[in-house]
C-alpha cells in the first residue's frame, strides 16, 4: 500500500487509513476521512511540505505527516 | 482586563456572544463588520492568545439591546490541538466564566461545508442558543456549491443566514436573527456513553496533557460518527455543479507564487519592500514626530516657570512620550503589510515555502517576516510574531529577534567604525567601512540562528509541532481590515508597552540629571561665575563642559564608575559605562551620551565626537583609549546586549511573563559580556 507521501503531483488517490493516532485526529478534523478522494497538488520548492486537494480545499502538510496516511491510488 | 464600563447600556441587558468558526472562515471580517472600531485586544486569562472583544447594539421596537462580541480563536473542532484552540473549548464549557456566551454565532465557509460542519455539529451538541452564518456564499456559488439554506436550517435545528461578510451582505439579516435566537432543536451526538456531550468534552479538555490513547480513540470514533451523519446531511442539502472556479484561479496563482525559482524571487521582492518601508519610508514620519515633540517641548519650557517641575515635564515625561510615539509609524506600516499578506492568503504560502528551512532551527515559516522586520526595529517585529500559532516557535522567534541588527545600532556602529577606519581610505564599493558594517549585520543574523538552534533543543514543547495547515484561496485584501489592524496594534502598543517605556525613560532621565545633594550646586556655582565673565563664544563651550561634569557627578555617573571594575576586562572605562546605562532608553543614545561626556556639544556633529574620542588617552597604557580592541569589543557588546527597554516592554506584553523577559535579558547580557571579553582579549 502507498502512503500519501509516495504520490506525485497530479496523482489521485483515496484515503484508506492512518498509522498515527494523534495525527489522525488532526487530519480527520481537517477533512481527511477514509474513503475521501484526494488530489496530490505539489511539493514545496524544497521538496517538503506538500499540498493536496481534499474536501474542496487545499491542505498542506509535511512529508513525514503525509507518510502516516495510507492511500489507495488504484494502480 | 475586561472593562465593562465602556458598554453603553446597563449590565443587565448586556448579552455576551461568542464568535466561533474554522480559521479562514471569515470570522474577523464579520467581527469588524459588526463592531467597527468599537473593539479591543487583550489576552485570554493565563495565555497569550489574542482575545478580541467588541460591542454593538441592535435596535428593538422601543430601545436598543447591547451585545458584547468575543472572537474565539479559530478551530477545526472542539478537541484542542493547540493552546489557541484550547481556549475556545474552555470558554464554551465554563458556565461560570466571564466569557461564557448567551449565544453563539458560528461562522462556516460555504465553499467547504463538509469540513466546517464538523465543528458546527459539535457546537450544536453543546445546546447553547446559536445561529449559523454561511459565509462566502457568493464564492460557493461560483465554485458550483449550491446550498439549500432553508432545508439546512431545518435539518440542523438552528437559524441559518447566508452572508458575504466582506461586502457586508447578510449582516442586517444576522442582526434580526440574533434577537430571536434559540437553543438548537436537534442533537447530533447527544451522549457519549453515559455522559452528555458537554460533560464528555469537559473530561477530554482536562486530560488533554496526558495524551491518553483511549481518549484519542474515542475522539476519533466520535468524529467519524459525526462525519457519516454530515455526509448524509450534505447529500440532502447541497448540490455540486460545474467547475470550482475560485479554486482553479488559486491554483494558477499558486503555480507562480510557489514556483521553485519565481516563488523565492517574489518572496525576496516582498521582503525587500517590507524592509525598505520600515527602514526608510517610516523614517519621514518618525522625524516629523520627533521634531514636533522637540518643538512643542521647547514651547512648554518657555511657558512654564523654570525649575524641577518644568524639567520633569519637558525633559522627562514629554521626551519619554516622544520616545514611545516615535515607534508608531513602524508598527502601523509593518502591520499594514502583515494584514495584507495574511488576508490575501500569501502568508500561508510563505510558511509553505520556508517551512523546510526554518524548522531546522526550530522556527516557523512565518518567523521570516518578524526577523526581517527586526533589522529595522525589534518592537514591531516582536508584535508581529502573533501570526505564529505554535507557541514554541513563536517563543523562539521572540527570543532571537532582538539579535537582528536594528536601526538603533546603526549610529553606534557608524561612530565606532569611523574610529577604526580613516576617512582617507577609498570609498569604493568594497571599502572597509561598508565591509565592517556588513559583518556586524551578518553577525547578528548568525547569532540569532545559533541561539534559535540551542533553544530548539532546550525548550519543551507543550504541543506537538504540526504542519497540517489550510492553504486558503487567494482573496483581495480589504482596506477596512488593514486599517482596523493598524489602529488596534498601535493602540495596544501605546497603552500596554508605552506605559512601561515612559516610566523607565523618566527614571533614566532622573538618574542622569540629578546627583547626590550638593554636587550639582557646586558645579553650578563654579561655572556660573565663569560664564558671567565670558563672551558668548566661550559661554557655549563652558556650558558643554558643565553638562559633561554634571553627567559625571549624577547618579548615572556614579553607577558608571561603580560598574567600571566589572567592565574593565572588556576594555571599557566608566565613561563607556555611563553610555551603556543611558543606552537603555534606546541604543542610539550612546552617541548622544558620548557627545555630552566628551563635551563636544552638539550631538549631531559626529565628526567632533569622533575626534574627541580618538584623542582620548588610556591613562593606564598611555595609548589611545579607542584602539581597535576597544572599538570591536564595544561593537560586539552592542550587537548582543539587550539594551532596549521598549523591546523588553513588548516582550512582556507578548509573553505575559517576567520569566521570558528575564531569560532574554540574561542570555543576551551573557552573550554580550563573553563576546566582548573574548574580542578584547584576542585583539589587545
Amino acid at each position: 500500500m502507498d502512503t500519501m507521501a509516495d504520490l506525485q503531483p497530479g496523482d489521485k488517490a483515496t484515503i484508506v487509513s492512518f498509522t498515527d493516532d494523534e495525527l489522525s485526529l488532526k487530519l480527520l478534523e481537517m477533512g481527511c476521512i477514509p474513503g475521501e478522494e484526494i488530489i496530490f497538488k505539489k511539493k514545496a520548492p524544497l521538496g517538503c511540505p506538500v499540498s493536496i486537494e481534499v474536501a474542496g480545499y487545499l491542505l498542506s502538510l509535511r512529508k513525514a505527516e503525509a507518510a502516516t496516511v495510507i492511500v489507495n491510488c488504484g494502480k | 482586563m475586561e472593562n465593562n464600563s465602556s458598554n453603553p447600556s446597563s449590565p443587565d441587558s448586556l448579552q455576551t456572544i461568542a464568535l466561533v468558526g474554522n480559521p479562514n472562515a471569515g470570522k474577523s471580517t464579520l467581527f469588524n463588520a459588526l463592531t467597527g472600531l468599537n473593539q479591543k485586544t487583550a489576552n485570554f486569562p493565563g495565555v497569550t492568545v489574542d482575545k478580541k472583544s467588541g460591542f454593538f447594539r441592535i435596535k428593538n421596537e422601543i430601545s436598543f439591546t447591547s451585545y458584547r462580541l468575543v472572537d474565539l480563536p479559530g478551530t477545526y473542532s472542539l478537541y484542542p490541538k493547540s493552546l489557541d484552540e484550547r481556549v475556545t473549548g474552555e470558554v464554551l464549557l465554563d458556565r461560570k466564566g466571564i466569557d461564557y456566551p448567551d449565544l453563539i454565532i458560528a461562522v462556516a465557509d460555504s465553499t467547504n461545508l463538509k469540513r466546517n460542519l464538523l465543528l458546527i455539529t459539535q457546537l450544536i451538541d453543546l445546546q447553547i442558543p446559536m445561529v449559523l452564518v454561511l459565509n462566502m456564499a457568493d464564492e460557493a456559488k461560483k465554485n458550483g456549491v449550491l446550498i439549500d439554506t432553508q432545508l439546512l436550517a431545518e435539518e440542523l435545528g438552528i437559524a441559518v443566514v447566508e452572508m458575504n461578510s466582506r461586502k457586508g451582505v447578510g449582516v442586517e439579516e444576522l442582526k434580526q436573527l440574533i434577537k430571536t435566537v434559540a437553543v438548537p432543536k436537534k442533537n447530533f451526538i447527544a451522549q457519549v456513553g453515559e455522559e452528555s456531550y458537554a460533560a464528555y468534552l469537559q473530561k477530554q479538555l482536562l486530560s488533554e496533557n496526558s495524551a491518553d490513547k483511549q481518549l484519542e480513540r474515542s475522539e476519533a470514533k466520535e468524529t467519524l460518527a459525526r462525519y457519516s451523519k454530515i455526509k448524509e446531511l450534505i447529500a440532502r442539502t447541497v448540490r455540486y455543479e460545474g467547475k470550482a472556479k475560485v479554486i482553479e484561479r488559486s491554483d494558477r496563482i499558486d503555480k507562480m507564487i510557489t514556483h521553485p525559482l519565481m516563488g523565492f524571487l517574489i518572496f525576496l521582492g516582498v521582503l525587500f519592500i517590507v524592509f525598505q518601508t520600515i527602514f526608510f519610508v517610516a523614517e519621514f514620519p518618525m522625524t516629523w514626530i520627533e521634531d514636533l515633540f522637540a518643538w512643542s517641548g521647547n514651547h512648554l519650557t518657555s511657558l512654564l516657570p523654570e525649575g524641577f517641575l518644568n524639567d520633569l515635564l519637558v525633559k522627562g515625561i514629554w521626551a519619554g512620550l516622544s520616545g514611545v510615539v516615535v515607534f508608531v509609524p513602524q508598527i502601523a506600516l509593518l502591520f499594514a503589510f502583515i494584514s495584507l499578506l495574511e488576508d490575501s492568503g500569501y502568508m500561508a504560502r510563505v510558511s509553505f515555502m520556508m517551512d523546510r528551512l526554518m524548522r531546522q532551527v526550530g522556527l516557523n515559516g512565518r518567523s521570516v517576516i518578524p526577523l526581517i522586520s527586526g533589522v529595522a526595529c525589534a518592537v514591531p517585529a516582536i508584535m508581529g510574531t502573533r501570526t505564529i500559532s505554535n507557541m514554541k516557535e513563536r517563543m523562539i522567534t521572540i527570543m532571537i529577534t532582538p539579535l537582528m541588527s536594528c536601526s538603533a545600532r546603526l549610529p553606534v556602529y557608524t561612530l565606532l567604525i569611523s574610529l577604526l577606519v580613516d576617512d582617507g581610505e577609498g570609498s569604493g564599493f568594497f571599502n572597509r567601512k561598508g565591509l565592517y558594517l556588513f559583518m556586524m549585520y551578518l553577525l547578528g543574523f548568525v547569532m540569532a540562528m545559533l541561539v534559535a538552534l540551542v533553544m530548539k533543543f532546550i525548550l519543551k514543547a507543550k504541543e506537538r509541532s504540526f504542519f497540517i495547515m489550510e492553504l486558503p484561496v487567494y482573496r483581495l485584501p480589504q482596506l477596512k481590515t488593514v486599517l482596523i489592524t493598524m489602529y488596534i496594534k498601535v493602540k495596544v502598543f501605546l497603552w500596554d508597552a508605552g506605559r512601561v517605556i515612559i516610566v523607565v525613560s523618566i527614571v533614566l532621565w532622573l538618574l542622569s540629571s540629578y546627583g547626590p545633594s550638593g554636587r550639582f550646586e557646586a558645579i553650578d556655582a563654579k561655572y556660573n561665575a565663569l560664564i558671567e565673565q565670558s563672551d558668548s563664544l566661550q559661554k557655549d563651550s563652558l556650558n558643554t563642559l558643565m553638562a559633561s561634569e554634571k553627567l559625571e557627578a549624577s547618579f548615572v555617573g556614579i553607577i558608571g564608575k561603580g560598574i567600571e571594575p566589572a567592565i574593565r576586562p572588556l576594555g571599557f572605562d566608566w565613561k563607556i559605562g555611563i553610555s551603556l546605562i543611558t543606552s537603555f532608553a534606546a541604543r542610539e543614545v550612546f552617541v548622544g551620551t558620548m557627545a555630552t561626556i566628551y563635551s563636544s556639544g552638539d550631538d549631531e556633529n559626529t565628526l567632533r565626537i569622533r575626534d574627541r574620542m580618538r584623542a582620548e588617552i588610556n591613562p593606564a597604557t598611555g595609548k589611545k583609549r579607542y584602539d581597535e580592541a576597544v572599538c570591536w569589543s564595544l561593537m560586539i557588546f552592542y550587537a548582543f546586549a539587550m539594551q532596549c527597554v521598549s523591546t523588553l516592554a513588548v516582550v512582556f506584553r507578548e509573553t505575559k511573563s517576567y520569566k521570558w523577559v528575564f531569560i532574554q535579558f540574561l542570555y543576551m547580557s551573557v552573550l554580550a559580556y563573553v563576546g566582548s571579553w573574548i574580542t578584547y582579549s584576542i585583539l589587545s
